[in-house]
């Protein structure tokens, strides 16, 4: 009697069983990825001699608690929140700031690195309108340091931050790259603090 | 009448499917990897609001997240009002996030806890008031470096 072969397995549906795990975990993936925007609180230690800062110097954003802009006591939109930043970090009051291209207005800030922004909520503020002020400020200094960037290096700021991010630790590159940062960032240093009115108490 | 058939009969071979499998596998094993489930399950709304001035986290292990939101639905036995969330258990008195932060000291050990992150993930809709008590116990215990989490996109745009 001739030797009948074991009949195959029909794998046809395999693709099937395998297309089904497939969609199952392509419709669970969520690629995890943590972004936001960084922020340094500032310690707890009494400062007994605040150092002065002249109220020229100073650009006020109040959020009342209906989530409304108060940018240097006038009523503001948040579309024209980043331009109003600009302008006034970039003012250059004292006509030493070389690399600043903004009006001279000397009752405005004398100079980036003397230019302090402060934000002011109430309690009542929602977050999200909080984070896009926070955006906006933030998008301000990035927009001015795009702009030295690719004056003085070619590149924008956001390239440099980037590739001294992947360079290796302790390689030359990686110095020449914070180096250039760092230049970028001494010209217009971030100086936002956080408080919160009493409004609403 | 010729022996041999000449060509225009001959059919197209069917391409063989047998190695579909292996590629659908590769894929699938590719999503296997590439899935973090969630860690910690949400008690709370967790929207997270828009910002495209944003910069990256990296190092996975040296953060340390803080949620803040409304009880969501199947926990509205907590009340209304918004509240933080540590790990896995809903937290009414915010002062508790100074033992959360000394215990996440002690888990990435001594020499990592200057390069420990708090990331606040903040449901938008919450008012800042919560988020200011956060903060102020975060300087308590002098963890300063925070976080704001976002998603990618512009904030300054209507229903956002």
């Amino acid at each position: 009697m001739a030797k009948r072969a074991a009949p195959d397995v029909n794998a046809g549906s395999m693709a099937d069983i395998a297309f089904l795990l497939l969609i199952f975990f392509l419709v669970t993936t969520t690629i995890a990825s943590d972004i936001g925007i960084n922020r340094k609180l500032p310690p707890k230690v009494e400062i007994t001699d605040p150092p002065p800062i002249k109220r020229k110097n100073l650009f006020e954003v109040v959020i009342n608690h209906k989530n409304a802009l108060l940018v240097e006591d006038e009523p503001m939109e948040i579309g024209d929140l980043r331009a109003a930043t600009i302008a006034f970090l970039d003012n250059n009051g004292n006509g030493n700031c070389d690399y600043c291209k903004g009006s001279k207005d000397v009752n405005q800030s004398s100079h980036p690195s003397k230019a302090v922004i402060a934000v002011k909520n109430s309690r009542e503020t929602s977050f999200s309108t909080f984070i896009a002020v926070q955006n906006e400020l933030i998008g301000a200094y990035n927009t001015l340091r795009d702009r030295e960037a690719i004056r003085l290096y070619g590149e924008s700021f956001q390239s440099i931050t980037q590739q001294w991010k992947d360079a290796d630790d302790d390689s030359n590159e990686k110095l020449v790259l914070k180096q250039k940062r760092d230049a970028i960032k001494a010209m217009f240093p971030e100086k936002i603090s956080e408080s919160e009115t009493d409004e609403g108490r | 009448m010729s022996k041999f058939k000449k060509g225009g009969g001959k059919e197209l071979p069917a391409i063989s499917t047998a190695s579909l499998p292996d590629i659908v596998f590769m894929l699938l094993f590719f999503f296997m990897v590439a899935t973090v489930m969630r860690q910690n399950t949400l008690q709370i709304e967790n929207k997270l609001p828009y910002a495209d001035q944003v910069e990256k986290l990296d190092k996975k292990s040296s953060i340390m997240y803080i949620y803040a939101g409304k009880p969501g639905p199947g926990y509205k036995k907590f009340g209304t009002e918004a509240k933080v969330q540590l790990d896995d258990k809903m937290v009414s008195n915010v002062a508790e996030i100074q033992a959360f932060v000394q215990e996440n000291r002690n888990k990435v050990g001594e020499t990592r806890v200057g390069r420990l992150i708090a990331a606040l993930k903040v449901d938008k809709n919450t008012n800042m008031g919560l988020i200011g008590d956060v903060k102020e116990q975060l300087r308590e215990v002098n963890q300063l470096k925070i976080n704001y989490a976002t998603l990618n996109g512009d904030p300054t745009k209507k229903n956002r």
